[in-house]
């Protein structure tokens, strides 16, 4: 070998070895489906409780004298709310399920620094995300809901893109885009909501297995 | 003109302590058991190549404790950075005298 390949292979171990300290790189292209397929069904579930074809109550004397009284617990007495819970839970579990196990396979620990740093940089949009939207209900501005979960997420995304592969940034760019047009389509916010949180994500995660698991033989 | 070899550090000529380096350079500081696993090296390994690095002050050392366990951390020294960088200078001009 001569002096130049050699170098350029050190060169080569020195990238490599700083991008697998300083990203989280264990993030499985299979939990972008499996979140996806989740905020699909969740949608599904909850379109007709949205457009008023159900009850959106659950208990609906309670739910009047709650509204009456302007009590903030009301949003536990809506459908919409333990839909929204569920689709959230089970979106994050399978979408942990299928990191976790791309992460053993690697023999890369999941929890360490950098997944603390991931972590700790998605969720600052995200907690100001959720306040802001909490007060956009409270108001009853309920049409910039949608838009406000997929612009304050795209935020999310882009901040974490820095911490993870880099190709997230870009599903943080579409989800941005998405939640503003969404702005001037107030009252279509579930088909919003669904094209990012659901196809979006699918289109991601189909990308990202391609590129990078195809080929590892991610199977069970 | 000077060859472009001199101007290697001896001290990076090892593929771990490479790795130590570069992972340093991108980290505010790693734990022992982090660096361990990054690199996939047994303990004395690691060990012998951090006390190399630490003896000539191109690392530093944080000895903490997290509850009754003894947690090791590794930080790269500025005197440290220095060499790195200039290690990396001297493998881009070797590799651009050689093209």
């Amino acid at each position: 070998m001569n002096q130049h390949q050699q170098s350029l292979e050190t060169l080569q171990d020195i990238k490599k070895m700083m991008e697998r300290s300083s990203r989280f790189i264990s993030l499985s292209g299979l939990s972008g489906i499996s979140a996806g397929i989740c905020a699909l069904i969740g949608a599904a579930i909850a379109r007709p409780y949205v457009f008023s074809e159900k009850n959106l109550l659950i208990d609906e004397p309670a739910g009047i004298a709650q509204a009456v009284a302007g009590d903030y617990s009301i949003i536990f007495n809506t459908w919409l709310f333990w839909i929204a819970a569920a689709t959230f839970i089970s979106a994050l579990g399978t979408a942990f399920f299928f990191t976790w196990i791309k992460s053993r396979r690697e023999g890369i620990p999941i929890w360490g620094t950098t997944a603390r740093r991931l972590l700790i940089n998605i969720s600052i949009p995200l907690a100001v995300g959720a306040v802001y939207i909490f007060r956009l209900i409270h108001f009853g501005t309920f049409g910039l809901v949608a838009p406000g979960c997929l612009i304050f997420y795209g935020l999310g995304l882009i901040n974490a893109s820095k911490y993870t592969l880099g190709e997230i940034r870009y599903l943080g760019y579409l989800q941005l885009l998405l939640g503003m047009i969404n702005l001037w389509f107030v009252g279509y916010g579930l088909y919003f909501w669904a094209m990012g949180f659901g196809v979006l994500h699918i289109v991601y995660g189909v990308v990202m297995w391609y590129k990078y698991e195809r080929n590892t033989g991610n199977q069970f | 003109m000077m060859n472009p070899i001199d101007n290697l550090n001896k001290l990076f000529d090892s593929r771990v302590r490479l790795g130590i380096m570069s992972a340093l350079m991108v980290n505010e500081g790693i734990s022992f058991n982090e660096l361990k696993e990054l690199l996939a090296i047994t303990d004395g390994n690691l060990a012998s190549h951090l006390k190399a690095l630490e003896e000539n002050n191109i690392i530093k050392v944080e000895k903490g404790f997290i509850g009754r366990k003894t947690n090791t951390t590794y930080a790269i020294t500025k005197p440290g950075t220095k060499a790195f960088k200039a290690h990396l200078d001297a493998l881009e001009k070797m590799i651009r005298a050689t093209k």
